[in-house]
């Protein structure tokens, strides 16, 4: 190499180590996780605080912001807890019931061609009934308690379930069942050992669809009839006119529906980091 | 066929699958005998009823006509004594490499006892994957996770090994690594060997006779030794009979796609 040829190499590389650290703002913006969409966030917050003021919209059409959180301290935090509690018990339960229901029904319409031909069909049936329309008589049937509020929830989040673990259970590769019959293994092992760990990354995602679906059951329920939960608080709200108080009620519902999520998806990574692409481990 | 003991014999067997096109022949009049620790190729296209032939084999379907039997006995269902190796690894991504070797005994019996765990560590080390014991699949090449598939078909110590494609998903340099090292460990541990492959050169390579199939339906059209001696190495695949037999391979495998 020519005693010339170095200066220019370190001009070349030292332009290039200068330049990689000042990545555009947008770039930087796009690779930070949380800030852009908390930006995004306050950016409408702003825009909808000063929008209700200049053109002076009445709270019962739009409340501010400001006035929202108002709406919080309307109410005393152990009232906020009760309604809370009571929303958040029905959407537990209810999912809780959903999954333990669904994934035998999805063993079986995995694994029997038989059951799948027979109760799919049904399944699907009973997916397109309207579950806001049937709540009412629900209610009639079972009472005023829990337990018609759980059903409601439970018919609102099974079907993804269901289906998530059913086409889950069936995503297995051939060769593992073809190992496990060479193996004569008992046929419940195939399903404890191969078929339900290999359906993990799909379970999961009905996990995270039905909860938030859960929340929507139990509110869904206390609309019809109920006199505690947030459900029963936004409706209760409304019709006295009380509107921040019923957006504070919204908010909080979006808030329990994000953890609830949020905490599957944790489940998720502590307990199967492996189901996870590799990017997200 | 002199006195050795014969592993395998298929007489006169026919494979009729129902489709929703009618009935497909697979297999049509299959007569085959492989001798024990013989190591046989079956060449041919895809469609031709390779995999047939081995899961007929593996007891996991029934022939429609004819006879399958291993060691003499008539093949009903799977036997303890024939492992299996796949096109793909297909391990369990959730469990490590040592979980993935263990887990026949796990699946079979409910249990994993320390006698597997010491057997899982000798078939480890046998495929060259010592140290990797704690490794998830997902953080192995293709290679590596074909002999972790290899280390679980050998770790009941099967005495038949029938190998369906085994090397046919790994790039070409890992494939002729990975032979030879088949090779060496069944120079070792002698057993006998079904291997299922479309590449002439892997045949020529590995086994001491080369099965050539026809498709549609699947008949064997040749039969044929080897003419190498072992142990073999890269130098001995380029002598000129060696040659001139993998392009009579070759002749006999495009005038039978010819003839179609
Ligand atoms: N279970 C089955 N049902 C219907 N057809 C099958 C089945 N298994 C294999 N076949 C058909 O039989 C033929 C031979 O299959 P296979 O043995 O897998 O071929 P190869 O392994 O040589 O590619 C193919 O045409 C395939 O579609
Ligand atoms: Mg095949």
């Amino acid at each position: 190499m020519s005693a010339k040829a170095d200066p220019d190499l370190k001009a070349v590389t030292g332009s290039l180590t200068r330049k990689a650290p000042s990545l555009p703002l947008t770039e930087r913006l796009i690779a930070m996780p949380v800030v852009l969409p908390l930006l995004t966030f306050a950016v409408i917050l702003v825009l909808w605080e000063s929008a209700t003021r200049v053109f002076a919209i009445p709270s019962f059409i739009l409340p501010a912001p400001t006035r929202i959180i108002e709406g919080f301290s309307a109410v005393p935090p152990a009232r906020w807890g009760a309604h809370v509690w009571a929303t958040l018990r029905v959407a537990l339960i209810g999912y809780l019931v959903a999954i333990v229901v669904s994934l035998p029904i999805a063993v079986g319409l995995a694994k029997s061609r038989l059951m799948s031909r027979a109760f799919y069909p049904l399944l699907v049936v009973i997916q397109s009934v309207p579950v806001v329309a049937v709540a009412p008589i629900i209610i009639v049937v079972l009472g005023t308690d829990d337990a018609p509020r759980v059903v409601i929830t439970f018919m609102i989040a099974f079907f993804p379930l269901v289906v998530s673990m059913t086409t889950g259970l069936m995503a297995t590769p051939p060769e593992l069942i073809e190992l496990s019959r060479s193996l004569r293994a008992p046929q419940y092992r195939e399903i404890t050992q191969i078929r339900l760990p290999y359906a993990i990354p799909y379970i999961f995602s009905g996990l995270k669809i039905s909860v938030t679906l859960a929340v929507i059951g139990a509110v869904v329920a206390e609309f019809v009839a109920a006199d505690v939960g947030i459900g029963f608080f936004i409706q209760f709200s409304t019709s006295m006119f009380r509107l921040p108080q019923a957006w504070a009620g919204l908010v909080v519902l979006v808030a329990m529906s994000l953890l609830l999520f949020q905490a599957v998806s944790l489940a998720q990574r502590v307990f199967f980091p492996w189901s996870l692409p590799k990017e997200r481990r | 066929m002199p006195v050795a003991q014969n592993a395998i014999d298929f007489r006169a067997v026919g494979q009729v699958f129902a489709t929703e096109s009618g009935p497909l022949t697979a297999l049509d009049a299959v007569d085959l005998s492989i001798a024990q620790h013989e190591f046989v190729a079956v060449l041919g296209p895809s469609g031709c009823g390779k995999s047939t032939l081995l899961r007929l084999t593996a007891g996991l379907m029934l022939p429609s006509e004819g006879a399958v039997s291993v060691f003499r006995q008539p093949v009903t269902r799977p036997r303890d004594d024939v492992g299996i190796v796949f096109q793909q690894a297909t391990l369990l991504p959730w469990a490590s490499v040592l979980d993935n070797v263990t887990f026949p005994a796990k699946h079979k019996r409910g249990r994993v006892s320390a006698m597997d765990r010491d057997r899982a560590a000798e078939v480890i080390a046998a495929v060259g994957l010592k140290g990797f014991e704690a490794r998830l699949p997902a953080e192995l090449s293709g290679g590596m996770q074909q002999r972790v598939g290899i280390a679980r078909a050998l770790f009941l110590n099967p005495d038949i090994l029938l190998m369906d494609e085994p090397f046919s998903a790994l790039d070409a340099l890992t494939r002729d690594a990975m032979g030879f090292e088949l090779l060496k460990l069944w120079q070792a541990s002698p057993k006998t060997v079904m291997f299922i492959t479309h590449s002439i050169p892997e045949a020529v390579l590995l086994a001491d006779r080369v099965i050539v199939m026809s498709a549609r339906p699947g008949r064997i059209i040749a039969d044929i030794p080897v003419p190498l001696g072992r142990p073999r190495d890269e130098t001995a695949l380029r002598a000129p009979e060696v040659q001139d037999f993998a392009a009579h391979l070759r002749d006999l495998l495009i005038a039978k796609e010819a003839a179609q």
